[in-house]
């Protein structure tokens, strides 16, 4: 420990306010909503009288919020998998000399830039199925395009795959993300490993499966949770290219809780959605912080 | 290993044609993928009205026309909606000062965390950095709660730019903190002691030897902000509720959500709110690219 100066005290005023704005803004308010969840506040005027955990059981015998619950782990699911496996695959057909490598990555990273509204906005229209009458539009006018019309269908018209379409929107802005990370982590094993491996007679199917993607394991990691806590909190695509849908078919926790909070006055409700969705985010981040920290500590 | 000698070791090899005309098939494919949606937007917005048809979504246009574009941007007092223009200048109020304020504090954050670590900073940074992850629906309600009790010389920060500012340098101190610490601890802490033995303070260290190595770091955190706040929605629909002081995000999701709105205007306003990111990408991508892997931790 060094010695005390006025340097010190300095130091510590001067990171001071970042940590007072964190301990209320973050903290403080986390505490706020947590205790509003508790109470009775369902109209506009606040009512802070306690009721337990009342809101939350209510909450989950609701029919929405059950809906919910189930499209958040569809989409989850769909995100992740795609976003992966398209990222892997790019990445690694990037790593191979790839003439024109810069262009293509800025092609498949671009639509990181781009809000999620703009994104909803645009692939509505791309996903809206048009009508019997008046005949196809979007994607499935380009499958009619290229003779493969037995694949149009009703996309997020569809309340079966409804959450399927935000998906594929999402999947369509994220991925080049997965792309950027696994080539990282790609261009860091060494050529002796896979030389050794071919010297040896192994596939270059072989040599993936067994030495690449162990190897890459930590940034599938990485992917999975900075993917999956993106996609727990999912709003704006959803605000801006379905909404709800029909019988909540696109529903989303984090929509619910705005919709009933600020459009329904039903505070105490949508503070007990915040919370679930906090402790949801909270299971996937503190241990990556944790491990983060310490890997780091190590270097 | 140089790239001269992997080459040298992967030219052994016979090339196989086919697998590189395979190779590039696939990689053009999502090359198309990712930009179908930026064709639709380009193409819809210089059709002319007359061309406009959704059954006819692909067609190239016939010429240059910028209706939608102008309809996009100063709206239609005839059909009885407003344009973008003022919500594009409303979010360009609040992603400036935002971003720079955000950057500011940031680097001096950065600097104490990195520079002059005290007991317990080693605890209260995780601490920090958990902000970033948390779904912000978990602080909504006492956010405006509290915004609507500020009130400070006549400014109003409920409902207003001066509101919208404060939330995002707030929710910014995580992500600012963490580039600008992970890039001043990779400045020698030889060259501060050198600037101590010169009888530099904790001040003097900052301005001659940590602000001018900082350019970088800057360059980076302000395109992140910049992205994130002008892509911002959440904190937008929240905070803002009158059309007028409403960021573009939101006004476009109004735009598109307006039935009298034709598809074509909204594929246009789109584009509009998309741009300014866009460009911020195409041209300092390399620095986007920097700010998002930090965005993963593991940068």
């Amino acid at each position: 420990m060094r010695r005390w100066s006025w340097e010190r005290v300095v130091s510590i005023l001067l990171i001071s306010p970042a940590v007072i704005a964190i301990a209320i803004f973050v903290y403080g308010f986390i505490g706020w909503t947590a205790y509003t969840s508790l109470t009775k506040w369902d109209k506009l005027l606040p009512d802070f009288t306690l009721v337990g955990l009342s809101n939350y059981r209510k909450l989950f015998a609701h029919q929405r919020f059950q809906i919910d619950l189930r499209n958040t782990v569809v989409f989850t699911v769909l995100f992740l998998i795609s976003c992966l496996i398209i990222g892997f695959v790019l990445a690694f057909l990037l790593d191979q000399r790839v003439r024109g490598e810069g262009i293509f990555r800025s092609i498949y990273l671009f639509p990181m830039s781009i809000s999620f509204i703009v994104t909803g906005v645009v692939w509505r229209w791309l996903l809206n199925p048009g009508s019997a009458e008046l005949g196809s539009t979007g994607i499935n006018a380009l499958f009619d395009m290229v003779g493969l019309g037995f694949l149009k269908t009703g996309w997020y018209t569809d309340p079966k795959i409804g959450i399927m379409a935000v998906a594929i929107a999402a999947t369509w802005q994220m991925s080049g993300y997965t792309m950027a990370m696994y080539l990282a982590g790609l261009r860091a094993v060494p050529e002796d490993l896979r030389e050794a491996a071919r010297v040896d007679g192994a596939s270059e199917v072989q040599i993936v499966r067994h030495i690449i993607l162990p190897l890459l394991q930590p940034i599938t990691l990485s992917a999975v949770i900075v993917l999956g806590h993106i996609s727990l909190k999912i709003y704006d695509l959803i605000v801006s290219m379905t909404g709800p849908g029909i019988g909540f078919a696109t529903d989303v926790p984090a929509y619910f809780m705005w919709d009933t909070t600020f459009r329904g006055n039903h505070f105490a409700r949508g503070a007990a959605i915040a919370i679930i969705l906090l402790v949801m985010v909270a299971v996937l981040i503190v241990p990556y912080l944790a491990w983060s920290i310490r890997t780091e500590a190590e270097l | 290993m140089t790239t001269q000698t992997r080459k040298l070791r992967r030219s052994k090899k016979p090339p196989i044609r086919w697998q590189r005309v395979v190779l590039y098939v696939v990689l053009v494919a999502f090359a198309i993928f990712y930009l179908m949606p930026v064709y639709v937007l380009i193409a819809t917005g210089l059709k002319s009205f007359a061309e406009v048809n959704l059954q006819r979504m692909w067609n190239l246009p016939t010429g240059l026309h910028f209706d939608s574009y102008m309809k996009a941007w100063f709206g239609s007092e005839v059909e009885g909606f407003r344009g973008l223009n003022v919500n594009f200048m409303n979010s360009v109020y609040l992603t400036v000062p935002a971003t720079i304020i955000s950057a500011m504090w940031g680097s001096i954050n950065g600097y104490i965390l990195a520079k002059w670590k005290f007991r317990g900073s080693d605890v209260l940074f995780p601490l920090l950095l958990f902000g970033m992850f948390i779904p912000y629906q978990s602080i909504l309600i006492p956010l405006v709660q509290v915004l609507q009790r500020i009130n400070i010389f006549g400014v109003k920060f409920y409902g207003s730019i001066p509101g919208l500012i404060l939330a995002h340098v707030i929710y910014g101190i995580p992500i600012t903190t963490l580039i600008f610490r992970n890039y001043y601890a990779n400045i020698p802490t030889e060259l501060i002691e050198a600037a101590k033995i010169d009888g530099a303070n904790i001040f003097g260290i900052y301005r001659h030897v940590l602000f001018p190595l900082s350019v970088p770091g800057f360059v980076v955190v302000m395109i992140w902000q910049f992205t994130s706040i002008w892509n911002d929605f959440l904190f937008a629909a929240t905070i803002t509720s009158h059309p007028a002081s409403q960021p573009i995000t939101v006004g476009l999701n109004n735009l598109a959500g307006s039935y009298i709105v034709e598809w074509n205007v909204q594929m246009a306003g789109a584009l509009l709110t998309a741009l300014p990111t866009l460009l911020v990408y195409i041209f300092l991508g390399r620095y986007f690219m920097r700010g998002l892997m930090a965005g993963s931790l593991k940068g």
